[in-house]
């Protein structure tokens, strides 16, 4: 029974060596790679319900004993982030099949993405320190190769950047394991946990608790290592561009929250109360000054993944059950309205030809579908009740109020407000005022486009209006991971 | 024998830095080489330049070595191995479509 | 100046050492298990070996003779280690649970036979497939 939660790696991966021997049929390619994602939506939906139900399960994976061998571990948050990437790599594949052309498909595009996804559904299960960094390469790899994919002049100049940066952190990330492993000699992160809290977190510990925090910090976007991220997300097609938006910053997150409610939680005052909130500040403020001072629908929904990724953050850094739960929330809303925001972005490209604000207008008259569902997604992420956006924001924002980090919580809400701003410049810009696009570009239909991204726009309406039990699972998870012991006893089963 | 570890690991690691610092794309990625082959030796070290027999297979020896650090390596070896190849022949491609190696020109302008 | 290089003594060293380094690699692989080796290094080698003939006897009469689809190789490669990991959960164990056992073979004699070896095998194939993959297609693109 335990085995089942390796499925979620290994479905995708046979398929995409399946998908591989048949590189020269696509639609056959693009069947299989649909009904691979369906399955593993519904895999991902029965894991979330049965850890609800039954605790945490554990696999052993080679039956080789757990400080030894490398585990496999769903525990709430982990199922719940993966149920939340196989939605949005669903969703985005679904986008995919109307707008990738034929030659990408070629390109091994259906492979990738399947790879993609092993990489993040095993960052999210395993329970490995140098296991996450394996199923972190396995995810980088594969979006450096999504991340050029098509091979255009201005891809290939901005991904060189991406890949660099990530091979850099990288190698930081095996500097952090080999410090770790020469501390606390395990590389099982249960174990590990209990071997800190034996030793004290001090000295050493806490080099190697800021290496980690570095390292995914860069692959999370946050303050000062965010510079990558809005131009290398504007190169590839806006279906890529949302799964990336959606997924990849957050696994970066994910393993921050891991590693700093696991295993780093012992020194609270230094590490997250001062480092992580401060670094949350500046992340959400330079983020959405980004996003204000840029005038591309995709350029501001990049800087706006950073300010939010700054929001999460600081709900780790003020580590109240509360706050956590907050960014759990936020983790969630997130995922589901950036990724339907890049796709309205690939959407409003597919009419009018740009994403530079300046040259569209008055797509509210041709496709009034279209610019409502992005107002309803545009505010959600600004914070308006009573969608989810709100319910996010306010327990974090509370929270700080509530554990006199004031500063914080000020700079919080300006960054609501600027939010705000940003999501209706491009409202005003692109869907209000004078038709700026030709008769034939307005006769261009986007029904079938706007398909996929309804159940995203759906799920923040209904995140928003089931607020009450949706956040008391997230107060459970939170409470859960904020309290390791339950984690570290079912992995070593003590 | 670690301490000299160490220094020639800071020696790589400072000339990899120096190279990242230079304005050619495969100087460049030969940085990315070196820093690879850096932090694998740093993990080999850190965990302590043993001699012994090899766990498991044998009972009878005075001293095992740690086979872990070892497995590490080479995982990471490979997966160095797949991102070099990777991020060769990236920039040449870079460079057939740029026609240039010198990063500076491959900056980008502000708004495009 | 030379009309067409020679490349008598290459081509005829070639064809000696590609015997010793492909037996060499698949020594490597079959080794793998419990001493040095594996399929990496052993797929590195058949590559290189194979490499040596696409050097000394140029891209396309090369090409006529090995007639495989690399990409094929490399997705019946992956798929190989992905099924062995899989066999072991229809016994009811844990996923990649290694069996192994001593079997007579007629004009071998006794031998190990362990699930680590279509593992290792799959490596095999995809290391040797897509390092072939990678240097070939810059080696095309440049003319």
């Amino acid at each position: 029974m335990n085995n089942i939660i390796i499925l979620p790696v290994i479905i995708p991966f046979i398929i995409g060596a399946i998908l591989i021997l048949l590189y020269k049929r696509h639609s056959m390619q693009r069947v299989i790679s649909g009904i691979t994602m369906f399955v593993l939506l519904a895999l991902s939906v029965f894991l979330a319900i049965y850890v609800y139900q039954h605790g945490t399960i554990v696999l052993e994976v080679g039956d080789w004993k757990a400080p030894f061998g490398i585990v496999i571990v769903a525990d709430l948050f982990s199922t719940l982030m993966l149920l939340l990437s196989t939605l949005v790599g669903t969703v985005c594949l679904f986008f995919a099949f109307q707008t990738v052309s034929q030659d990408r498909e070629k390109q091994f595009f259906y492979p990738l993405y399947l790879f993609l996804m092993i990489g993040v559904n095993g960052s999210f299960l395993t329970g490995d320190l140098f296991n996450l960094f394996v199923f972190f390469e396995v995810m980088l790899i594969s979006s450096y190769g999504l991340i050029v994919h098509g091979g255009t002049g201005y891809q290939l100049r901005e991904s060189f950047k991406y890949v660099i940066i990530n091979i850099f952190a990288s190698a930081l990330f095996i500097v952090g394991i080999a410090w770790v492993y020469s501390i606390t000699g395990t590389m099982n992160m249960a174990h590990m946990a209990q071997r800190v809290s034996e030793l004290d977190q001090t000295g050493a510990l806490n080099i190697v608790a800021i290496i980690f925090f570095i390292v995914f910090a860069c692959k999370g976007a946050l303050f000062p290592l965010y510079f990558w991220l809005p131009r290398s997300y504007y190169g590839p097609p806006a279906a890529i561009a949302a799964l990336f938006g959606g997924l990849l910053t957050k696994v970066g997150i994910y393993a921050i929250i891991r590693t700093f409610t696991l295993i780093f939680n012992h020194d609270v005052s230094f590490t997250h109360k001062g480092l992580i909130v401060t670094i949350a500040g500046f992340t959400m403020l330079l983020g959405v000054l980004g996003a204000v001072s840029q005038f591309d629908f995709k350029r501001i929904l990049s800087y706006h993944i950073i300010s939010q990724v700054g929001y999460m953050v600081m709900g780790l850094g003020i580590f109240t059950p509360l706050a956590v739960a907050g960014a759990i929330y936020y983790i969630a809303h997130h995922m589901i309205v950036k990724t339907a925001l890049f796709l309205f972005a690939g959407a409003t490209q597919k009419i009018t030809g740009t994403t530079d604000l300046k040259k569209m207008g008055g797509l509210l008259g041709t496709h009034p579908w279209l610019a409502w569902l992005f107002f309803i997604t545009a505010i959600s992420l600004a914070g308006i009740p009573p969608l989810s956006g709100f319910f996010s924001k306010f327990p974090i924002i509370l929270a700080g109020f509530e554990e006199q980090q004031y500063v914080i919580s000020a700079v919080a809400l300006l960054v609501g407000l600027l939010t705000l701003f940003s999501m209706m410049k491009i409202f005003s810009y692109a869907f209000w005022g004078k038709q700026k696009h030709t008769e034939e570009q307005a006769k261009i239909p986007v029904g079938k486009l706007l398909l996929p991204i309804l159940p995203l726009v759906a799920l923040t309406i209904i995140l928003g209006f089931a607020a009450e039990p949706i956040f008391t699972y997230s107060m459970e998870v939170a409470e859960e991971i904020m309290n390791p012991t339950n984690y570290i006893e079912s992995v070593l089963k003590e | 024998m670690e301490l000299l570890m160490s220094i020639v690991i800071g020696i790589i690691f400072s000339v990899s830095i120096y190279l990242f610092m230079s304005k050619n794309l495969l100087r460049v990625a030969v940085a990315t080489l070196l820093l690879s082959h850096g932090v694998h030796l740093l993990l080999v070290t850190m965990s302590g330049l043993q001699r012994g027999a090899s766990p498991i297979l044998s009972f009878d020896a005075e001293a095992y070595t740690d086979p872990l650090p070892h497995a590490l390596v080479l995982t990471a070896i490979v997966i160095s191995f797949a991102v070099t190849a990777l991020l060769l022949v990236m920039s040449y491609r870079t460079y057939k479509v740029h026609k240039t190696d010198d990063l500076e020109d491959l900056r980008g302008s502000a708004d495009e | 100046m030379m009309k067409k290089p020679n490349n008598m003594m290459l081509q005829t060293l070639a064809r000696l050492i590609i015997l010793v380094v492909l037996s060499f690699s698949i020594y490597l692989m079959l080794a793998g298990h419990n001493s040095p080796g594996g399929g990496f290094i052993g797929g590195l080698m058949t590559a290189s070996a194979i490499l040596i003939l696409y050097l000394s006897f140029g891209l396309n009469p090369i090409k006529k003779v090995i007639r495989f689809d690399y990409i094929k190789i490399i997705g019946i490669g992956l798929l190989l280690p992905g099924i062995t990991g899989l066999v072991s959960i229809f016994f009811g164990f844990s996923y990649l649970k290694q069996f192994f056992g001593y079997f007579h073979i007629p004009l071998i004699g006794e031998v190990e036979l362990t699930t680590a070896l279509p593992f290792d095998l799959g490596v095999y194939f995809v290391v040797l497939a897509s390092a072939l993959t990678i240097i070939l297609t810059i080696a095309e693109d440049d003319k």
